[in-house]
């Protein structure tokens, strides 16, 4: 019997389902220099002047978790995907895809918190939508954001301008977010006092794009697929390798211990407040003591550096001389049972 | 973390490389079966595999649960997950293995109501909770799991849950062990045992390796420090000409093993006279089956399984990888038709499978 292909949960994973799903069928068909680098945002000149456009769609399960909830991640996402494109966040379109029988209070309760999320970042909801669905159609609520910004004068990001001997930084402890809302599922009983970590960067991006935007090559956001698969894409993208030192990684323990437990690899957990730029090997420890002196930005470290081998891969090498190679993350983590 | 940064110290691995070095004679080529998958995760993991002189050879044992599993078996829990009124459930490594028509991530895709649990107390929570749902559990797993699956049907009948059931596969580790010693291709100079299935059995069954087979086997944890540590002493044992059981997780592993969870075994359990195992073929009195006492709970008797035996696709070398024969990137499938996206063999599924801890993990050899 042929096996029939169908949309997979992990089509949906952000690793490399997801990208395949992307290249092969959506970028097959949509080709077009505006998509094609598959960034976070889009950028868009217009009479000497750069915007960048994105949107994204939140579909977590439970609605709220310990320090944030659906309403404020779908901002921050957003503005987020804004600020690792080097563009000031400005306006937001939100539209909400509502299961009927949803509490009236839960609905204001999130868009309570899109306002406040909105208001932190200064951005405004200029627009949206909101659509009701049949009971048992759709988990509660879904949101889906669309970000408008502006890029920043001198700033030129993208795979292309990546050398081998840039420096990679990452903003801080990876994972909070991922391992927050597998705990809050309630599936499993942990007991761990973590929180999301989902927080508008654009505060943190600003004053490295004000330092020097020129030094600053490439940036990400490590959300669902984490620091694994980004640096994955990036490595694939540009075609160098990319060495990271394990221990340089800020990793809470909390985020470690579970990650022992169920046997999942740290690397591949989402974060929502935190981002990986590849910067100019000269500029790097200057922009890392930024960061450090920036509030948010006290745990910022440089954990590697871009290689000439092993081209399009990713190894992570230990303090202790061994090296493993980190792939992308296939379909949604899934924990071993010993 | 307290006793797991302990055995990633740095200075203390470093240390136990060089005590390594200095005891392995260049002359001679060890090779060393790690049985248990977490283990050859954890090799791969941490690169311990490029730490170790070239002439220690670690091959990759039949230790991992999902990769033993045979397609037969899959297919069978998938067939009862066919059924409407049937929730499967099964543990995370499973959801990704595959049947002949798909895995059971394929089927819940499809509309089956298949879920992964944590454990298996949490599938009989969740018979409680529907009532008019037959929950099933699909069991895998060694010495390791079988416990917390025995202990859940003790509760089943403790509880009266009739709409709960065990698709019980699980096996045992010593008939494999001894299936791999009589196997007439295997050459093998020690065994670092298994962790995980040794907290339950202890170290006294192992005895039969050092004895009637002479090969040491040191019962091992999984961290950088332990496995190393395990090497040293399978090193310093053949040096010493003798064969020994020793046990290195010591903080974990009793030597009488854990005789609350041996008991639920006893009670729950009774040996099947044979079962198949994915390339290793049949092994007499290597799985568990679920006591006639228990047989209200039994999947295989509620949903009449027919036993079906399905030989794996033709080109993978899944069996020669298991009993070590093959390195994983030796088969011919490896990286291309084979590969943790699209598994065709089960080595390739789980994270403790040698096959996708190599292609994760190792960078130098997978260029295919």
């Amino acid at each position: 019997m042929k096996k029939e292909q169908c949309i997979e949960l992990a089509h949906g994973a952000g690793g490399k389902s997801s990208r395949k799903l992307i290249e092969q069928v959506i970028l097959a068909e949509c080709k077009n220099p505006l998509l094609e680098p598959l960034a976070d945002a889009a950028i868009i000149e217009w009479d000497k002047t750069r915007f960048a456009l994105t949107t994204d769609s939140y579909v977590v399960s439970p609605l709220a978790f310990p320090g944030g909830s659906i309403g404020e991640l779908a901002v921050n996402g957003t503005v987020n995907d804004l600020a690792v494109s080097g563009a000031k966040p400005l306006v937001i379109l939100s539209s909400w895809i509502l299961e009927a029988g949803l509490s009236m209070e839960v609905f204001q309760r999130e868009v309570k918190a899109m306002a406040r999320a909105a208001k932190a970042s200064s951005v405004i909801i200029a627009g949206g939508d909101t659509k009701v669905v049949e009971h048992g159609k759709g988990d509660g609520l879904y949101i889906t954001t669309t970000g408008y910004g502006l890029v920043e004068p001198g700033v030129n990001l993208g795979p292309h301008r990546v050398e081998v001997g840039d420096k990679i930084l990452l903003s801080g402890p990876i994972g909070d977010h991922g391992i927050t809302v597998l705990l809050a599922r309630g599936e499993i009983e942990l007991e761990a006092t973590l929180k999301t970590d989902s927080r508008p960067l654009w505060p943190m991006i600003e004053p490295m794009i004000r330092l020097e935007p020129a030094a600053i090559k490439w940036m990400r956001d490590p959300t669902r697929g984490g620091l694994a698969s980004v640096l994955n894409e990036l490595a694939h993208d540009i075609g160098f390798g990319i060495m990271i030192e394990e221990e340089l990684i800020p990793i809470r323990q909390e985020v470690r211990g579970a990650c022992e437990i169920l046997g999942l690899d740290p690397l591949h957990i989402a974060s929502e407040g935190q981002f990986v730029a590849v910067v100019d090997q000269k500029k790097a420890v200057d922009f890392q003591k930024l960061l450090n002196d920036t509030p948010g930005g006290e745990e910022a470290r440089i954990i590697g550096v871009i290689s000439d081998k092993p081209s399009g891969k990713v190894v992570a090498l230990s303090e202790y001389g061994g090296s493993r190679m980190v792939d992308m993350l296939i379909g949604d983590p899934l924990p071993r049972i010993c | 973390m307290q006793y797991v940064d302990e055995f990633r110290d740095s200075r203390l691995i470093k240390k136990t490389i060089e005590m390594i070095q200095q005891l392995a004679d260049p002359t001679v080529h060890y090779r060393i079966m790690e049985v248990c998958g977490g283990h050859t995760f954890s090799i791969y993991r941490f690169g311990l595999h490029d730490l170790i002189p070239s002439n220690v050879e670690l091959i990759h044992g039949p230790g991992c649960p999902v990769c033993v599993l045979p397609m037969g078996r899959i297919d069978e829990g998938l067939r009862i997950a066919e059924d409407p009124k049937v929730i499967l459930t099964a543990f995370g490594d499973m959801m990704r293995v595959p049947g002949q028509t798909g895995s059971p991530l394929v089927l819940k895709a499809k509309g089956r109501d298949i879920r992964m649990v944590y454990s298996p107390l949490d599938s009989l929570k969740l018979a409680k909770e529907h009532p008019k749902k037959e929950v099933v559990f699909f069991a895998i797993g060694f010495e390791t799991t079988a416990p917390a699956t025995a202990l859940t049907l003790l509760k089943a009948q403790e509880w009266g849950i009739k709409n709960f059931s065990v698709f019980c596969n699980h096996v045992l580790i010593l008939p494999a062990i001894r299936a791999i010693l009589d196997s007439p291709d295997m050459r093998l100079d020690g065994f670092i045992g298994p962790g995980h299935v040794s907290t339950v059995i202890g170290c006294r069954p192992y005895a039969f390796v050092a004895q009637n087979y002479k090969k040491p086997i040191v019962i091992s944890g999984f961290e950088p420090l332990d496995i190393l540590e395990s090497i040293l002493r399978i090193l310093r044992q053949l040096k010493e000409k003798k064969s020994e059981v020793e046990n290195q997780y010591g903080r974990v592993v009793l030597w009488e093993g854990n005789r609350t969870a041996l008991k639920l075994l006893e009670r729950v359990f009774e040996l099947r006279s044979y079962f198949e195992w994915r390339g290793l073929g049949f092994i007499a009195q290597s799985a568990l089956k679920i006591k006639k006492e228990f047989s209200y709970w039994d999947a295989e008797l509620r949903f009449g399984t027919q036993g079906i035996t399905l030989t794996d696709p033709k080109a993978a070398q899944c069996g020669e990888v298991l009993k070590g024969v093959l390195k994983p990137y030796q088969c011919k499938l490896f990286g291309r038709s084979c590969n943790p996206e699209h598994p065709v063999g089960a080595l390739m599924v789980s994270s403790e499978g040698a096959c996708a801890a190599y292609f994760h993990h190792v960078y130098q050899k997978t260029e295919v």
